[in-house]
């Protein structure tokens, strides 16, 4: 029988009037991934010899949340400093060079003198390692068993110069399980979506609170704290996905990154930096499988539909960059990559293909049938440790890699500051000599805090750090360590400080619940809750989002273009998104979490947007152009750009900061 | 392709607290109807793919049915997670079956203890960059202090937000 939409049972948990609980700690811990994680793992150690106070809170659990929940087929950032293969300096000029000369050299020097400690940690932990043995290749199991260390100076595999391979499916499982050993079960909470950050009630430009809710329960976190750690992530699903239908969900980075580390840390007036920044991956079509163990272990091609490698074929549109030094190392950067590829698809020379069929029948002539037996499980595996969705799609597609080649495609920009990619937050550098006094952030009693905020006693990793890509899982781990101990000292130095919120718990709790509240109002107004005049529901708040961003800031339908005449008319339709933000409603529990992301999204891609604005150049072509400035502009920009939001006069100042160069030239290695 | 149940594999992990796909999904889309004892993904295009879910689930109730706005029907891949391996079977859309396995952890389930034979981190070394476990500071060799001046240093843009 037909039955009025609104009759309806909703899908998810119920909601009703949330219990209000408020917990004080000392170091609060917003987030489950690597980053948390290794903050967790560092800060216990320094934590319990100065009875300071820990708290980890995860919108998921932590066993399975953030990047690397699927697990992972290779760790990316691996200097080997012990087996003498890099030092942290080559690791700068790499990055200096993929991210088109605008870096903070210090704080990726600072990530790679640590990282391979992490990784040894990984390892020690149980985390599958590869290792070489005669030249062979023995996988982590067996290299365990024939009792070969890497912090003893095993030889890793590796598929590219920072990159080795792993047998990753339990990675996150590994990690987290240490993280969660050396809190104990009190010291964190799963499955609280922390939304927003508070300012302290006494002193200025302080955080000394968060608010968030249960996604089980109907209960409001309100948390008090002398200091923490944000980082949640990237930011997916803000510019319209290549998928719209079901397979929205098949994102390259994980669906659930709300981009909340920026939203909420820009929200309480963190300076901001290169949030023009952006990632868009190369890979493979779809499935967004990783290209990486294809181009550096397996040596296969990208070519174009008549075969040929289209990076070679376009080679002269590197010499503009060359010219004014840029791609000058081994690598091509990847937004040139990008440059190059699209040429062929626009100019009608598409599909492109990841030539898998070469690259693996000129191995197996070199191999044994039982060896080629094992190639084919390395190139499957790649997939299914870290996105299974390929394998699936080579399945359903009946591909299989010996035999037939695969399609590849742009995918839909991505903000992230780990990856390839450095949009995110400033932070300060090391209290160290060789570090520029600019790139320290000066805190209230005058010491500098390493990987702080321009926010007093608010601190950022992996994702949320700007300007400093590259860090990948074990990177972010590592940064997260950085910040671990970090948060230890500031408890220490400001241990008089008693935090008092500038916002009620009736106040807070009332802003969390609002989507739930505004359906009261709007509900009886139709006959199907999707289709009210009074609200709106996240699903279409974040379909009106993704259409915005992606025809004004340079999406994929524009293959990436947009203009300041572009932008200005983007801006004036996510104005009035923000505005009806306030109509955003929520009919149970799970909707109330796809609100509030829906909302940060809404924050970081406007900021992305406007950084856009401001940079007028196209620093990274390939990932975004401004058709009106084409071209690179050192003289005007080879800079920071950085924003400011004031939360007084609502407002965002976008400004520029020196470029300051620490590693010497070689330029790129 | 996002995560579904079988009915007849699904109990509802009733013997536990929570089910075991609600406990572990990322993104929160698994979800028990508590009178039938049965879970459902409550969201599939929110579904990442991930298989947390599917790997965790005791009853071997859960499986994926590839993303049906691209991937053409019949393929799909099966996990097999145990305490040292993982074993796969990829089935293709012409019938074909392949399978795959892999080590996926050298130590005991929940044995990790993250400071056995670390030292301390002593007290005075909390103001030092290092770690607990690390004893020597890498600094970078021959650092300089570039600063690259630049042409209209001091302009600024406002934006204001709608109130």
């Amino acid at each position: 029988m037909p039955q009025l939409p609104t009759k309806d049972a909703t899908k998810g948990l119920t909601l009703a009037e949330p219990e209000v609980v408020e917990m004080d700690t000392d170091a609060l811990i917003v987030g489950g991934g690597m980053a948390a994680t290794g903050a967790a793992v560092e800060a216990v150690r320094w934590a319990d010899k100065f009875g300071v106070n820990l708290l980890l809170v995860d919108k998921a659990a932590v066993e399975r949340s953030g990047a690397v929940a699927p697990g992972l087929s290779a760790i990316n950032t691996y200097l080997g400093m012990k087996q003498g293969e890099n030092v942290p300096d080559d690791y700068v000029r790499m990055i200096r060079n993929d991210l088109m000369g605008i870096v903070r050299e210090d704080l990726i020097f600072d990530v790679g003198r640590h990282v391979d400690n992490s990784v040894h940690l990984f390892e020690e932990w149980g985390l599958p390692v590869w290792v070489k043995k005669e030249g062979k290749n023995l996988d982590g199991a067996k290299a365990k068993s024939e009792g070969y260390k890497v912090r003893e100076g095993a030889q890793v595999v590796r598929s590219g110069r920072w990159q080795c391979m792993i047998n990753g499916e339990s990675y996150k499982v590994i990690v987290a399980e240490a993280a969660k050993n050396a809190l104990g079960e009190e010291r964190y909470l799963e499955r609280v979506f922390v939304v927003k950050l508070l300012m302290d009630a006494n002193e200025p430009n302080r955080v000394s609170g968060a608010v968030g809710f249960s996604t089980r329960e109907n209960k409001v976190y309100i948390f008090r704290a002398n200091c923490m750690l944000v980082a949640c992530g990237g930011a997916v699903n803000v510019y319209r996905p290549r998928a719209t239908g079901e397979g929205m969900g098949r994102a390259w980075y994980p669906v659930w990154n709300a981009g909340s580390t920026y939203a909420m840390c820009a929200q309480v007036g963190a300076e901001m930096t290169m949030m023009e920044n952006r990632f868009v991956p190369i890979r493979f079509k779809d499935g967004y499988g990783p290209v990486g163990a294809w181009f550096l272990l397996f040596k296969s091609q990208a070519v174009n539909s008549k075969g040929e490698d289209y990076v070679k074929n376009n080679e002269a549109m590197l010499k503009p960059y060359q010219d004014r030094g840029y791609a000058t190392g081994s690598v091509v950067p990847a937004c040139l990559r990008n440059h190059l590829a699209m040429r062929e698809m626009r100019e009608g020379r598409g599909p492109l293909f990841m030539d898998t069929v070469t690259a693996l029948q000129n191995t197996f002539k070199e191999l044994n049938k039982q060896e080629q037996k094992h190639l084919e499980s390395e190139a499957w595996e790649d997939f299914l440790d870290m996105c299974p969705s390929q394998a699936n799609l080579w399945a359903a597609m009946d591909i299989k890699p010996e035999e037939h080649v695969s399609e590849l495609m742009p995918t839909e920009p991505y903000l992230l500051g780990s990856h390839s990619g450095c949009c995110g937050i400033w932070v300060s550098g090391p209290d160290e000599d060789w570090v520029p006094d600019d790139y320290k952030v000066k805190a209230d009693n005058g010491k500098v805090y390493n990987r702080m905020t321009t926010v007093n006693g608010l601190f950022t990793a992996a994702d949320g750090v700007g300007a400093s890509g590259h860090k990948f899982s074990s990177g972010s781990h590592a940064e997260g360590r950085i910040v671990g101990k970090q948060l230890v000292r500031w408890c220490v130095d400001h241990k008089d400080f008693k935090p008092q919120l500038k916002i009620s718990s009736e106040e807070a709790k009332n802003m969390v619940y609002q989507p739930w509240y505004t359906w009261h109002e709007a509900k009886e107004e139709s006959t199907d809750p999707t289709v009210n005049p009074y609200c709106i529901t996240p699903k279409n708040f974040m379909d009106r989002l993704v259409k915005h961003t992606d025809e004004y800031g340079g999406g994929c339908s524009t293959m990436y273009m947009t203009s300041e005449a572009m932008l200005s008319q983007g801006f004036k339709l996510l104005d009035m998104l923000e505005e009806d933000a306030k109509k955003l409603v929520a009919r149970d529990l799970h909707e109330l979490m796809r609100a509030w992301e829906q909302y940060h999204r809404l924050w970081t891609v406007r900021l992305h947007m406007q950084h856009i604005e401001f940079r007028k150049e196209s620093r990274y072509p390939g990932f975004y152009y401004r058709t009106d400035y084409m071209g690179i502009d050192d003289s005007t920009w080879l800079c920071f750009v950085n924003s400011q939001y004031d939360p007084e006069k609502n407002q965002v100042t976008l400004f520029k900061r020196p470029y300051i160069k620490i590693v010497p030239d070689p330029y790129a290695p | 392709m996002p995560s579904y149940v079988n009915p007849e594999k699904c109990d509802g992990c009733k013997g536990g607290e929570r089910t075991a796909c609600m406990y572990v999904c990322p993104n929160d889309l698994m979800i028990l109807d508590e009178k039938e004892m049965k879970a459902y993904n409550q969201e599939p295009d929110q579904c990442w793919e991930c298989y947390s879910c599917i790997k965790i689930c005791p009853q071997g109730a859960m499986t994926i049915r590839p993303y049906a706005d691209f991937a053409p029907m019949g393929g799909t891949s099966i996990p097999l997670r145990s305490a040292e391996d993982i074993m796969w079977t990829v089935q293709f859309r012409s019938g074909e079956v392949k399978r795959f396995k892999f080590p996926i952890r050298t130590t005991a389930e929940g044995s990790i203890d993250p400071y056995t034979g670390y030292g301390q981190g002593e007290p005075e070394d909390l103001e030092s960059p290092n770690f607990f476990n690390e004893t020597e500071v890498v600094t970078p060799q021959g650092a300089i202090a570039q600063k690259y001046d630049i042409k209209d240093a001091d302009v600024t843009q406002t934006w204001k937000n709608p109130d």
